[in-house]
């Protein structure tokens, strides 16, 4: 069996295997020699259709249901956000935008599904120093191993979009999963089986695009002219993507970033700090054990120990040799 | 006023003469730091590179390590700190450390009859001395941002961003001056027992620091203390 098509299969009464195995993953976090994936597995994505989305908050309950999280209640601050933020319970949250367009001076409400993008590049994964703490399968899906997670925060200061939160509870990172356990068993995502409006939809990479190109066209009939698909090529794209009908500023979407990538001071924290550093340190120890087992120890001369008996005696000793020494200060 | 004798330096005649140059309080003080320094070093090269990521199994785990390594930072800040106030003095650069950095040739090759007289420390000591203030400064606010499990909430991602390199870049630093300090102590034969006994013998003071010396001898024989 390879990847899941479809969100909408119901699961068979059988129980199955997982489908999702060591064999699969492409990358591993702070692992050097990833023995090569077993086989390659089709590219999943979710699309999420912004211009279809009502609001309703069936995904994060799905969520919610499926991973058993137990997100506190919440508080009403007068936003339409609940809970108010992404939580190591909450994977995926409903974000409001009233927004003005200003070219046809009419209030679009913009409501954007938020949650981990899956990156083809994760800034989370290339962060992390624990091995297999964050891995990437070859179905394109980014899933956090909770046991090897050791709370560091890294892969937050990592990641393009936001998205991991840390557990003050267990000290781990948790993310959405892309419901990689059910994607492993041939069921899409939780969230996409519940829409009811079919503005989420799971299948192959090459599906959702041809399925969003559907779309925008049709959008596009309707005055959309900037409609499109996000799959931002910073990050090597995505298998979370969107369907925006404003694709020309994402950032209008509760802060969707326009050209997310992986931070320049991440990268050079991950590269060049850590080459440079391990070989600068490794230089200072080994040029010391050089030096120490080669060149002369400074011993302290017979005579040394004389002068400083006379001196002590009060007895005549070389004077200070005035020419070098500090006068004055 | 910069070198003024430091309160508990002292001669002992002898064969050979001894001199004090550190007492209980300061040992316990460097050793203090530098046990914590030595157990940041390992918990944190075990996050910086997957290579030695084994490391952390000598404080039991990734998650013990994430969890003990701020703390540590935390004591050798406090204890560093205390350090500090009792050095600081004798440790301001003079015009003589420019004279005895020009000729740290004839140091190395065994000529150290050629460089001027010194006072208590010379200017690599005084350079591992300020290095070091400085980094630890750098660390303990880089830190301090990237404690996730206290911090986290107070600074924006960007800042944290910021902070991890800077504290990785100090990290390495330090590393690289933690090792220069080991090194230059092994090398000047004679060194560590002025932070084992806290003693070392005149011959040392003559050869090394010979103007503390001759300050140290002139107290004597003056009487009265500072």
């Amino acid at each position: 069996m390879d990847s899941p098509r479809t969100a909408v299969s119901n699961p068979p009464t059988q129980p199955m295997a997982s489908n999702l195995g060591p064999g699969d993953l492409i990358r591993r976090s702070a692992t050097a020699e990833l023995p090569p994936p077993t086989r390659k597995l089709t590219e999943v994505a979710k699309l999420i259709d912004v211009s279809k989305c009502i609001g309703c908050k069936a995904c994060q309950s799905a969520c919610v249901e499926w991973n058993d999280t137990h997100p506190a209640v919440g508080e009403n601050v007068g936003a339409y956000e609940n809970p108010h933020d992404l939580t190591e319970n909450m994977f995926t949250l409903m974000r409001f935008t009233e927004w003005v367009n200003p070219e046809t001076d009419s209030l679009e409400w913009l409501i954007r599904k938020d949650g981990c993008m899956h990156c083809a590049d994760p800034g989370c994964l290339k962060a992390c120093p624990a091995p297999g703490a964050i891995v990437q399968y070859s179905n394109g899906i980014v899933d956090f191993i909770h046991e090897n997670c050791i709370g560091c925060g890294y892969c937050v200061k990592g990641c393009p979009f936001n998205i991991p939160r840390i557990s003050k509870a267990d000290h781990r990172s948790y993310k959405c999963t892309l419901c990689s356990d059910r994607v492993a068993v041939g069921q899409g995502p939780a969230c996409a089986k519940a829409c009811p409006t079919g503005a989420i939809v799971f299948g192959t990479k090459a599906d959702m695009i041809k399925h969003a190109e559907g779309r925008i066209t049709d959008l596009k009939s309707r005055g959309y002219a900037n409609a499109g698909l996000y799959d931002p090529p910073g990050v090597g794209g995505t298998h979370v993507m969107y369907v925006l009908h404003h694709n020309d500023k994402p950032h209008i979407y509760a802060n969707l970033p326009d050209d997310p990538k992986i931070s320049p001071l991440v990268q050079g924290w991950k590269g060049v700090t850590k080459y440079v550093g391990i070989a600068a340190m490794s230089m200072m120890a080994v040029g010391s054990v050089i030096h120490g087992v080669f060149a002369r120890p400074n011993r302290v001369a017979a005579e040394d120990e004389e002068n400083a008996e006379k001196l002590v005696e009060g007895k005549p000793v070389p004077p200070p040799n005035h020419a070098t020494t500090s006068e004055g200060r | 006023m910069v070198e003024k004798i430091q309160p508990g330096d002292a001669i002992h005649p002898g064969k050979p003469v001894t001199v004090d140059r550190y007492g209980p309080a300061a040992r316990a003080n460097h050793w203090i730091t530098a046990l914590s320094l030595i157990l940041l070093g390992i918990s944190g090269l075990a996050l910086f590179t997957p290579s030695l990521y084994f490391l952390t199994g000598l404080f039991g785990s990734g998650q013990n390590t994430r969890a003990v390594h701020p703390w540590i930072g935390v004591v050798l800040f406090l204890s560093f700190f205390v350090f500090f106030f009792q050095l600081w003095r004798a440790n301001l650069p003079e015009r003589v450390d420019i004279v005895w950095l020009s000729k740290i040739r004839d140091l190395l090759s065994g000529h150290e009859e050629n460089l001027p007289e010194l006072g208590k420390y010379n200017a690599g000591q005084k350079f591992i001395f300020w290095g070091m203030t400085a980094l630890i400064l750098v660390l303990i606010a880089s830190g301090v941002v990237i404690w996730e499990q206290y911090f986290a909430e107070y600074f924006s991602i960007p800042a944290r961003r910021v902070a991890v390199l800077a504290h990785s870049v100090a990290a390495v630093l330090i590393i690289c001056i933690f090792i220069l300090h080991v090194y230059a102590a092994i090398w000047t034969r004679g060194t560590l027992q002025a932070m084992t006994r806290g003693t070392v013998t005149g011959g040392w003071a003559w050869r090394h620091h010979r103007k503390w010396l001759r300050e140290l001898a002139g107290q004597r024989k003056t009487g009265p203390a500072e």
